[in-house]
Parts: C-alpha cells; sequence; structure tokens
C-alpha cells in the first residue's frame, strides 16, 4: 500500500521552507507557469470564460458517471480491450500484477501516472519481483532518488541539476555533468535499453471520451507513447472521474489542460487509444487493459457538498499560483497530491481528522480557483471540510477536531451578540495586553493561543478607544458634514 | 463641491445626497480605528451624510473561514438586523464586504425569508474604493504624499469581489505619490485570521516574501485595503525592524499619516 502521511503536513512543510534550494525552485516554477497558464487563458479564442463551460461540462459528465463509464468499457471490449473495474487500490495492484504474471512480465516501464502513485503500484510491483522503470524524466529523477513526486506534472521540482548530477553519478555510474541536455541523454540512454526489454507498459488517462471510446494520455518527453506501443502489454489507470460525454467536449477539456497544465496551446504529444493493435497494423500492445478507479471516489459521488472535487483534471495549474504550496512544495501533503487539489482530495480519500491540517493549512486565497481550467471552487471546498472537522460529521467518520476551539466560537458567538459586553471584553484585553513585552508601540511578544502570530511579526495592540466608541460619545467626529 | 455622478445616475433618489451607513470591520473597529476615522473624513469631504450603528460588531467571518457556520449564521442574522434599513452600507474592508455580499446569501440557502434579506444586504454593500470609484465616480480626492507608494491586492477584495483598479486609480491620483507596482501583488500575504496563528512557520515565510517585495518595489509605504492584511505586514516589517510605511488607503486619502 502507498504510504500516506498528511499528519506530518506542519513538519515538512517547515523543512521545505527552510530548503534554499527547493525555494528558488518553486518560486520559479510559480513565476514561469502561474502567470503563464493566466496568459493562455487570456489568449484562448473563447477567452478566460472558457473554463465556465469546462466546468459544466465536468458537471454533466459527473451526473452522468455510471451511463458514460458504461459506454466507455463497452467500445473498448467492442475493440478488443479488457476493461477492469477496480473498487479499492489494492484490487486495481492485484489485478495489475495478474495480469503480468499471467503473461511472464519482468519489466513494467511507465508513463507518468498520480493514479498508480495513489494506490501505490510501484511498490506492489517491487514486492511481486516485477520491476517498474518510470520513464518520464521527473518521475525517473525521483525514483532513481527513491523519493516521491513533489508536483503533479514536475514531479522533481525539488532537486536542482547539481542534486540529480550526484544522483546520477551514484546510480547509474556516469561521468559527472551538470549540463542539463548531458542528464537528458544519459537518462534516455539508459530509458531506450528498458523500453526495448519491457514486456508491459503502464500509463494514467488525462481525460476519456464515451462517444468515441477513447482514453488520451498527454506528454511533452514522448516517453508515454513509447510505454504504451511498444511493450506486449498495455494497461493503462483511470479514475472512474476522468470522462466526458462527447467529443467536442472532450476538445475543449484537452485544450485547457494544456494550458493549465504548462501554459502550452497542444502538448508535444497527445495519444488516442481505444484498444489493442489491430490485425494488420504495425505498432501497438498485443493486449490493451483499462483499469477504472473508484478508490473512495464514490462516497465523494454521494456527497453533493464535495462531488465538485470529482470534476478535477489533475493538470497542477492550482499548485502553480498557490502562495501555501510556493513556499512549503509538495511533500508536506503526505499523498499523490499536493497543493489546493490534493488539501481537498486527501481529507476525502485517507480521512478528514487524519489530513486535518490540509483542510486547515490554507489562507482561502482563492488564486487556485482562477487557475482551474474547470473552474472549481477549491475554497469552498476548504470550508466544507472545515465545517466537518468543526461540528463533526457521521457520514464521514468526522470527530470535531478541537472542542477548546468550538467552545470559544460559542462564547465569541455569544460576545459578538452583545455591543456592551463585547466592549468590556474588549477593554479588559486592552489592559491585559500591557503585560507584554514590546518593541515601540508594538508588543514583541503574545502568549498561548496568539503566541503564533508574534513568532516572527509583531503585534499590533488593542486602540484605547473603539471606533464605534468614539462616534458614539461624539468626541472624535461629527455626524454632521 | 463637485456635482457627484451618482446624482446623475439616480436623479430622484438623489435631490438629497445619499446617506451612507458605516460598516466597521471589526479589526479596524478594536485595532485600528484611524483607518475609520480616516474614511470618514474622506467621505465628509464628498459632501455625504453619514450614520454608524453603535450595536454593531463582528460580521462572522472569522468563525465562517474555520469552519463554523452556526456561529457565523448568528453574527449574519445580527448584522442583517442592524442593517436592513441603511440606503447604502460602505466598508473599508474587503473581506467583509465579500462574506456580506457573497457568503451571507449562501449561509441561508436552506431559508428562503433569510436568504432574502441577506441577499437585499447583498445588493446595497460596497467596499470603500469600490463605492467611490464605482459608485461615486471619484477618482481624485486631493490627497497629496511625497514618495513612492506600491499596493499589495487582499485576497478577498480581488478575487472575491474583483475590486483591482478602483484603489489603483485612486492611489494613480494622489499628488506627489510616484505609484509602483510589486512583485507578485496579488499573491496572498500569509494573513489568512487564525491561519497565521495555527500555521506562523508558512505564515511567516509568506509575508516575509511579501515584504521583500516590497523593499524591491523602493517603496516608501506599502498600501492595502484590508487591515487583516495590513496589520499582518506591519508587523513584519516592525520585526525586520524597516521604515516602510503600512497604511489603508483611506488614511493615505484622508492625508492620515506621519
Amino acid at each position: 500500500m502507498p504510504d500516506i502521511s498528511p499528519e506530518t503536513y506542519v513538519k515538512v512543510a517547515k523543512k521545505g521552507i527552510a530548503n534554499p534550494v527547493l525555494q528558488k525552485a518553486l518560486a520559479g516554477l510559480q513565476d514561469r507557469f502561474g502567470r503563464g497558464t493566466a496568459e493562455a487563458y487570456r489568449r484562448l479564442p473563447e477567452g478566460p470564460e472558457l473554463r465556465f463551460k469546462a466546468h459544466d461540462i465536468r458537471e454533466k459528465a459527473i451526473a452522468h458517471l455510471d451511463a458514460l463509464l458504461e459506454i466507455l468499457a463497452a467500445k473498448i471490449r467492442a475493440n478488443g480491450g479488457v476493461v477492469y473495474f477496480a473498487q479499492t487500490a489494492k484490487e486495481a495492484v492485484n489485478y495489475c500484477i495478474t495480469v503480468a504474471r499471467q503473461n511472464n512480465v519482468h519489466r513494467v516501464v511507465k508513463g507518468k501516472s498520480m493514479v498508480t502513485e495513489e494506490i501505490g503500484l510501484n511498490p506492489a510491483l517491487q514486492a511481486a519481483g516485477i520491476e517498474p522503470v518510470e520513464t518520464d524524466l521527473g518521475e525517473y529523477i525521483i525514483q532513481l532518488a527513491g523519493e516521491k513526486p513533489s508536483h503533479i506534472i514536475a514531479p522533481a521540482v525539488h532537486k536542482n541539476r547539481h542534486d540529480i548530477a550526484d544522483l546520477f553519478v551514484k546510480k547509474t555510474g556516469i561521468r559527472r555533468t551538470t549540463d542539463p541536455s548531458e542528464l537528458t541523454q544519459a537518462a534516455r540512454k539508459a530509458l531506450r535499453e528498458k523500453f526495448l526489454s519491457a514486456d508491459m507498459g503502464t500509463s494514467g488517462v488525462n481525460i476519456a471520451c464515451a462517444e468515441t471510446g477513447h482514453i488520451t494520455t498527454v506528454s511533452n518527453e514522448g516517453n508515454i507513447r513509447m510505454a504504451t506501443t511498444l511493450p506486449r502489454i498495455h494497461i493503462a489507470f483511470m479514475g472512474m472521474e476522468r470522462i466526458v460525454a462527447r467529443l467536442d467536449e472532450y476538445e475543449i477539456l484537452l485544450r485547457l489542460l494544456c494550458r493549465g497544465a504548462a501554459a502550452q496551446t497542444m502538448a508535444t504529444y497527445v495519444s488516442y487509444i481505444s484498444g489493442p493493435r489491430r490485425p494488420g497494423e504495425s505498432d501497438g500492445p498485443d493486449e490493451f487493459h483499462l483499469v477504472i478507479l473508484d478508490n473512495g471516489r464514490s462516497r465523494i459521488l454521494a456527497d453533493p457538498q464535495f462531488k465538485e472535487i470529482l470534476y478535477c483534471i489533475r493538470c497542477a495549474a492550482c499548485l502553480n499560483v498557490c502562495p501555501v504550496y510556493g513556499k512549503i512544495g509538495g511533500h508536506a501533503y503526505g499523498f499523490a497530491y499536493s497543493g489546493p487539489v490534493g488539501a481537498v482530495v486527501t481529507p476525502l480519500l485517507t480521512g478528514i481528522n487524519r489530513a486535518k491540517d490540509l483542510c486547515l493549512g490554507e489562507t482561502l486565497c482563492g488564486a487556485c480557483m482562477d487557475a482551474c481550467p474547470v473552474a472549481i471552487d477549491l475554497p469552498r471546498l476548504l470550508l466544507a471540510l472545515r465545517e466537518k472537522l468543526a461540528y463533526g460529521d457521521e457520514n464521514w467518520q468526522v470527530k470535531p477536531a478541537s472542542r477548546m476551539e468550538g467552545l470559544a466560537y460559542k462564547a465569541w458567538s455569544y460576545l459578538i451578540g452583545h455591543r456592551y459586553i463585547y466592549e468590556r471584553f474588549l477593554k479588559m484585553a486592552g489592559v491585559g495586553q500591557k503585560l507584554f513585552p514590546r518593541s515601540g508601540t508594538m508588543i514583541r511578544r503574545l502568549p498561548p493561543p496568539l503566541a503564533g502570530w508574534t513568532q516572527s511579526r509583531n503585534f499590533q495592540p488593542l486602540a484605547k478607544e473603539t471606533f464605534i466608541e468614539g462616534w458614539r460619545n461624539k468626541k472624535a467626529i461629527s455626524n454632521t458634514p | 463641491m463637485h456635482r457627484l455622478p451618482i446624482m446623475e445616475f439616480f436623479p430622484k433618489a438623489m435631490d438629497k445626497k445619499p446617506k451612507v451607513t458605516l460598516f466597521i470591520q471589526c479589526l479596524v473597529d478594536a485595532v485600528w480605528p484611524q483607518v475609520a476615522e480616516a474614511m470618514v473624513r474622506v467621505l465628509q469631504k464628498l459632501g455625504l451624510s453619514l450614520e454608524c450603528p453603535t450595536d454593531q460588531t463582528c460580521c462572522g467571518q472569522p468563525a465562517y473561514n474555520s469552519g463554523y457556520r452556526r456561529e457565523a449564521c448568528i453574527a449574519a442574522k445580527r448584522f442583517i438586523e442592524i442593517f436592513e434599513g441603511s440606503e447604502i452600507i460602505v466598508s473599508p474592508s474587503g473581506s467583509c464586504v465579500h462574506m456580506v455580499r457573497h457568503h451571507y446569501p449562501e449561509l441561508f440557502c436552506d431559508n428562503p425569508a433569510w436568504r432574502q434579506r441577506a441577499q437585499r444586504i447583498a445588493a446595497r454593500i460596497y467596499e470603500f474604493t469600490e463605492f467611490l470609484v464605482d459608485v461615486l465616480g471619484v477618482e481624485d480626492v486631493g490627497a497629496h504624499f511625497n514618495g513612492r507608494i506600491t499596493y499589495h491586492d487582499s485576497c478577498q477584495l480581488l478575487r472575491g469581489i474583483g475590486v483591482k483598479d478602483q484603489p489603483r486609480r485612486l492611489l494613480r491620483h494622489v499628488a506627489g505619490a510616484e505609484f509602483v507596482e510589486m512583485k507578485n501583488s496579488d499573491y496572498c500575504c500569509g494573513f489568512g485570521g487564525s491561519f497565521a496563528v495555527k500555521y506562523p512557520d508558512i505564515s511567516a515565510a509568506m509575508v516575509n516574501d511579501k515584504v521583500d517585495h516590497i523593499i524591491h518595489s523602493g517603496a516608501r509605504a506599502v498600501i492595502g485595503c484590508d487591515t487583516g492584511c495590513l496589520l499582518n505586514i506591519a508587523g513584519a516589517v516592525s520585526r525586520r525592524s524597516l521604515s516602510i510605511q503600512t497604511l489603508h488607503i483611506a488614511q493615505l486619502l484622508a492625508k492620515d499619516y506621519l
């Protein structure tokens, strides 16, 4: 099973903030892709408004998901493909291992896929004595380093070329170079051998289309096309939500996906796959399997508050603008999905209580929603998760995160209901604040639970008199102009 | 006093000048009352008559953002009762206006009577710069400032209620001030209400980036429209012993600064 550790959010975030290589990489990533994506949306013939149309398309697809998946499965089967519906991560992984064993597979070349991260395919294959080889350059680096991806589409963003040079020397025995094209050539050479000797290729699915019965993979390195056509068997893994009804809708999503992911008009390689190689064709696998994964998605689908997160097409545009992700990096989120989408999906897939810091550790700034190619209201979803943590929820087996905080907000709701008492409370706090050390007029240190504020900031003390008091007393201001 | 465009827009209703009801954000009220005083001076200079309900407290945003919807509802109902009779409500805080305009109607999604009352209020509330520029049509209030200034876009103001140009127009008309954009002016400063207290490391990293961008802009003063962000930025500026001024736009426009 995959490692899931959203509990360590705060600790790993702190490490990320202290890592200068990561800080530089994240700033560069957001400068380039965050701004670039906004510009790419503006240059769309339909304008950025197309995102709202895409939202409607996704909403409709999710509302008819059962029917669309049946249509897709029937068409793929008619083309000679095999479709397997996996309820759980374990079922998906076991299916892959069974197919591999039946076909005497020793090596699997993988196209980049976050769903296979989610289900923990690599460790499971290794445990079964099968060698998984990541063929996306970033994923290859991460695999060599024995790490986890820290970004949905730029998995090795936390490593610079010096780290990669050291890694390649250690793991592949090449002469040390920090030249990116030489490093890429070294990886390419190693990967070509793997491609040619692999018995099975795996991929994710960027978008599937029910009308045509095809899946699509998108890449910029060409590795996915090789992984899905060279080996005898291709298994594609797809989250059950990644489908649209019609080809014209699919086309809109594909264009938005490329813009959201890498500020591109179109990715370099876009493959349409609807089954194995047909008689008379020269390229393609003998067998094509599509694994459609639930793994907790049905539960999300059944909740009207949360089903909107199933509209996500995992492009990572939200990571590229999120000011929190931009400081802490992807590893803090403790699961395959990071950034704003991770902060919503991970709690829903792995448990809201254990991932509570993911729900609470954002500022609700809304940059993610503006960057999202399908205009998902991520702040609303975070608020809905926070509500579960505030009051608890039986359906999601959530316990209130903090009884103390719950009591504090009850007391607060009483205070703000009574201006007179509210003012007396402020007066008392005004007296109390005299106890705290100051620099000039500012308070330098506050006690818990406010100590976090003064950890790296000073605090503006309460005024002697509130504005309302002043107004009431007609001292400060006259009501007549 | 020049004739305000709003009077041409609503000639009948504006025979007498519009009566503006002040909604003072709780942070402004308790921590930084100078901001509200400055706003009052600017609005009075424009010839508006003002009223200020003295039983107002908080719009409920802190509870709402922490997931405590029931408590936020209590605050919202009280706010609606207090402000329901007002013609035009003006507030020196974008996030509070976003709360009332967008979250109140949503809070009462299964309570049609309250929802209707919330929607009526939502249609009559304005953020200060939005009110000046969009409603009154005023961009020059006769302010001056010597030196370079830059502007921080508060998240709820920018993305919640779409106020981006209005404060910039006002700043460009401040005599003597050189307005420059800082890098990533639209990035969150790391305030986020209780986020700043619960996740101090992340929040500090964010506000320190913000302060670095302010420093690189070369500005003497950073201007904003939301006191939450400004307290965060001012706190970091003060901790780093910098001489940059952190001002609410009302203070700049009312010349209420050192």
